[in-house]
C-alpha cells in the first residue's frame, strides 16, 4: 500500500490550562491518502475546525503526531511550517477573505507575492489561474465589486495558484446559493479528479459531503463514523 | 516576500485609509515643519554671522589687552595712569599695553607676530570742500574681507593712502554714484597732541556694505592708518605715543583648538588676556544656538505629539487588517514580515509628513526671507531662515526613526495574531 499523504495518530489539542481546560481533540487517527477528497462533518464544538487547523498546520496539537509525506510536522521549523503551507496547502474559507480593496489579480497572486516570486511571473500565473475559472476578464476589477459566486471563484483560483497538493475547504459553499454552491462544488471535484489535488472539505452540507471520497463524522473531539462512497 | 513587495505593500497599505493617514501625516507635518523652520532660523542667523565674521577678522588673530592686576571691586576704583579709555561701554578702561608689553607679547611661544593696535580719532572726513562728516576709523588685519558695493579691499602693502569708505558716506560726500567714488580723493582731518588739525589726503577704493561690526566705519590700509597715527601723536610726549589699548597677534592655527587655549594660557601667565574672534562671538552664537533649541524642543514635542498618533493609527489598521494579517500567515508569510509591513508603514507615514513638512518650511522660509528683506533692510546679507541639506536630511531622518519606534507597538501586536482566531468568523 502506498503511505498516505496525511498520517494523523492519536491526535490530542487541549484549550487552556488547569479546570477550565477544554479537550477539543481526544486521540483521533486518520490517514488520507494521495488524491482522496474527504469531509469532515460534525456540529459546531465538536473539534472538526481544530481538526482541520492541525492537518493544515495552522496549529500545533498538544499531543499525538501528523506526518505529511513522510516527514513528522513535529520537527519542522516555523519557517518550515510556513513554507509547507505557502508551497503545499491551499485554502478556502466560508467567508472569502478578499481583500476588498485590491484588485482581483492581486488577491490571486496573494500566495506568490508571500512566496517571493517576481511580479512578472506572478501575474501571468495570476491570468492562467483565473483563466482556468474563466474569470480572466475580471483581473483588474475589484474584488469587492464581484458576486458571491465569482469572489468564491477567485478564492480557488487563489488556492490554486501555487499548485497545491491539499486544498483545505471550510464550508465553501456556505454563503453561495444553491445553484452557484453547486458550480463551485463541481470545480473543486473536478479539480480533484483531474488533477488529483486532495481536498479537505468541512462542511454541513450533507449533500456536498456526499461526493467526496470518504467521509469522517467528527463528535465530542473524537471520530463517531467513517463512511465511503462504494467506488 | 520579497523586500520591494514588502515596501510596496507597506507603502499602498499606508494610503488604504486616505482620510485618517493624512490626518496623522497633518500631525507629522506641523512637526517637521516648524523643527525645520526654527532649525532654519538658527542656521541662518548663524551663518549671517559666520559671514560677518570675515569682514571683522580672520580666525588666526587674537586680539591681546592687559590683563587688570586688581581684582574688580565694589566702590571707587584706584587711578592707574597706564589706564586708557576703550571702543566698550562709556566709561570702560583698561590697562595699556606699553612697548616693552608688546616685545613680552612677541616672545611668548607661539606668537607668529604681533602689532599694537594704532586707534586713530578722525575728526572729519570731506571730499572737494564739500560738507565735513565725522568719520570713525576701523583697523584692517590681513585677511580680512569686506562686503563691497563697488571697487575692491585695500592694498595693504600699496605704497599711497588708501580707504574703503561706507556706503552711506556716498551720497552725502558728494561722490556720485558707489561705482564713482572709486578712485576719488577725499580728505581726513585729525587734531594732533598739540591741539592743532591737520589733513591728509586719501584715495577711495572701494566701496562697502554696512555690516553687523564694521558698521559705518572707514577702513584704512597700513600707510594711511600710519599717517593719521602720525599725525594724531605728534607733538605727544614718548609715553603717549607708546601706549596701545590692544594689540593683534597672529598664531598658527594649525594645532587646532587645544594649541591656541595653550597659548592662551601662556599669555594669562605673562599677565595679558588674549581672546580670539571666536571667544568674542561666543556669545552671541551660544545665545542664538540657546534660543533654536528651546524652540526646537516646542517642535519635538510637537512630533512626539504626532508620534502618538501614528501608534494610533496603526493600531487601528492593524484592528481592521486582522483577517488579512491572520490570511496572510495562513499562507505561510512569516511573522517577521508582518512585523516589517506595518513598521514600514509607519516609517511611510512619517516620510511623507516630514518630508512635506520640511517642503513646507522651504517654502515659508522663502516668504519670510522677501518680507523680511524689507524689514530687516538694515542687516543686508541676512537670510534670515537658511536651509543646510544636513539639518533637512536630520529632520527627515529623525521623524522616520520618531515613526518607526511608534510603529513598533502595532507591528508587534499584528506580528503576534493568531491566524486562527484572526479567520474565526462568528
Amino acid at each position: 500500500m502506498v503511505s498516505p499523504l496525511l498520517s494523523v495518530s492519536n491526535l490530542h489539542k487541549t484549550y487552556g490550562s488547569g479546570p477550565s481546560a477544554f479537550e477539543a481533540l481526544k486521540g483521533l487517527d486518520l490517514d488520507i491518502a494521495e488524491g482522496e477528497s474527504i469531509a469532515i462533518i460534525g456540529k459546531s464544538g465538536s473539534g472538526k475546525s481544530t481538526l482541520m487547523h492541525l492537518l493544515a498546520l495552522l496549529d500545533r496539537p498538544t499531543f499525538g503526531s501528523i506526518v505529511l509525506d513522510g516527514t513528522d510536522t513535529s520537527r519542522l521549523s516555523a519557517k518550515q511550517l510556513n513554507q509547507t503551507r505557502n508551497s503545499a496547502f491551499g485554502f478556502v474559507f466560508q467567508q472569502f477573505f478578499l481583500n476588498a480593496q485590491a484588485s482581483v489579480l492581486d488577491n490571486v497572486t496573494l500566495p506568490l507575492k508571500i512566496a517571493g516570486v517576481g511580479r512578472r511571473e506572478r501575474t501571468a500565473q495570476g491570468i492562467a489561474a483565473l483563466a482556468q475559472l474563466e474569470l480572466d476578464d475580471k483581473a483588474g476589477n475589484r474584488a469587492n465589486d464581484l458576486s458571491g459566486g465569482q469572489k468564491q471563484r477567485v478564492v480557488i483560483a487563489r488556492a490554486l495558484i501555487n499548485q497545491p497538493r491539499v486544498i483545505f475547504a471550510d464550508e465553501p459553499t456556505g454563503n453561495l446559493d444553491t445553484a452557484t454552491g453547486t458550480v463551485v462544488e463541481d470545480i473543486l471535484f473536478d479539480l480533484n479528479r483531474r488533477r488529483g489535488i486532495n481536498l479537505v472539505v468541512v462542511t454541513h452540507d450533507e449533500e456536498l459531503a456526499s461526493r467526496c471520497d470518504r467521509r469522517i463524522y467528527i463528535r465530542d473531539g473524537l471520530i463517531a463514523a467513517r463512511e465511503a462512497v462504494a467506488a | 516576500m520579497k523586500g520591494v513587495d514588502v515596501l510596496a505593500t507597506a507603502f499602498r497599505n499606508a494610503f488604504r485609509s486616505r482620510l485618517r493617514t493624512s490626518l496623522t501625516v497633518l500631525a507629522i507635518f506641523i512637526g517637521a515643519f516648524t523643527l525645520s523652520l526654527t532649525n532654519g532660523l538658527g542656521t541662518g542667523i548663524n551663518q549671517y554671522i559666520d559671514d560677518t565674521v570675515a569682514s571683522v577678522g580672520v580666525d588666526d588673530v587674537m586680539t591681546v589687552t592687559k590683563a587688570s592686576e586688581e581684582e574688580p571691586t565694589e566702590g571707587p576704583a584706584e587711578y592707574d595712569p597706564n589706564q586708557i579709555a576703550t571702543d566698550g561701554a562709556p566709561g570702560a578702561t583698561a590697562t595699556a599695553l606699553t612697548d616693552d608689553d608688546i616685545d613680552t607679547i612677541a616672545d611668548i611661544d607661539g606668537v607668529e607676530s604681533v602689532e599694537p593696535s594704532k586707534s586713530v580719532l578722525v575728526d572729519y572726513v570731506r571730499h572737494d570742500d564739500g560738507t565735513r562728516y565725522q568719520l570713525s576709523v576701523a583697523e584692517l588685519v590681513p585677511g580680512m574681507r569686506m562686503e563691497l558695493v563697488a571697487g575692491e579691499q585695500v592694498d595693504l602693502d600699496a605704497t599711497d593712502p588708501e580707504l574703503v569708505l561706507p556706503e552711506s558716506y556716498v551720497e552725502p560726500l558728494d561722490l556720485g554714484s558707489a561705482a564713482d567714488a572709486v578712485g576719488q580723493t577725499v580728505a581726513l582731518a585729525v587734531t594732533d597732541a598739540t591741539g592743532e588739525q591737520v589733513t591728509t589726503e586719501a584715495t577711495v577704493v572701494g566701496v562697502a556694505e554696512p555690516g553687523v561690526i564694521t558698521m559705518g566705519g572707514a577702513v584704512p590700509n597700513d600707510v594711511l592708518a600710519e599717517e593719521l597715527y602720525d599725525l594724531q601723536t605728534t607733538g605727544a610726549p614718548e609715553a603717549e605715543t607708546t601706549r596701545y589699548a590692544e594689540a593683534s597677534v597672529s598664531f598658527d592655527t594649525t594645532g587646532g583648538a587645544a594649541q591656541t587655549e595653550a597659548l592662551q594660557d601662556r599669555l594669562a601667565d605673562a599677565g595679558f588676556t588674549g581672546s580670539t574672534l571666536e571667544d568674542q562671538l561666543g556669545t552671541i552664537t551660544a545665545v542664538i544656538d540657546g534660543i533654536v533649541l528651546v524652540l526646537n524642543g516646542f517642535a519635538v514635542i510637537a512630533l512626539v505629539a504626532a508620534g502618538i498618533g501614528i501608534v494610533n493609527t496603526l493600531f487601528m489598521a492593524v484592528q481592521e487588517r486582522t483577517r488579512e494579517v491572520g490570511l496572510m500567515k495562513a499562507m505561510g508569510l512569516s511573522s517577521g514580515r508582518v512585523f516589517s509591513l506595518f513598521s514600514i508603514e509607519a516609517v511611510v507615514i512619517g516620510l511623507v509628513g516630514s518630508a512635506l513638512g520640511v517642503l513646507g518650511a522651504v517654502g515659508a522660509g522663502q516668504l519670510v526671507n522677501s518680507v523680511s528683506g524689507d524689514l530687516l533692510a538694515d542687516l543686508p546679507g541676512l537670510t534670515l531662515i537658511a536651509f543646510d541639506p544636513v539639518s533637512i536630511a536630520t529632520v527627515v531622518l529623525g521623524v522616520m526613526a520618531i515613526a518607526l519606534l511608534a510603529g513598533t507597538l502595532p507591528a508587534l501586536r499584528a506580528a503576534r495574531q493568531d491566524p486562527i482566531s484572526s479567520l474565526r468568523y462568528e
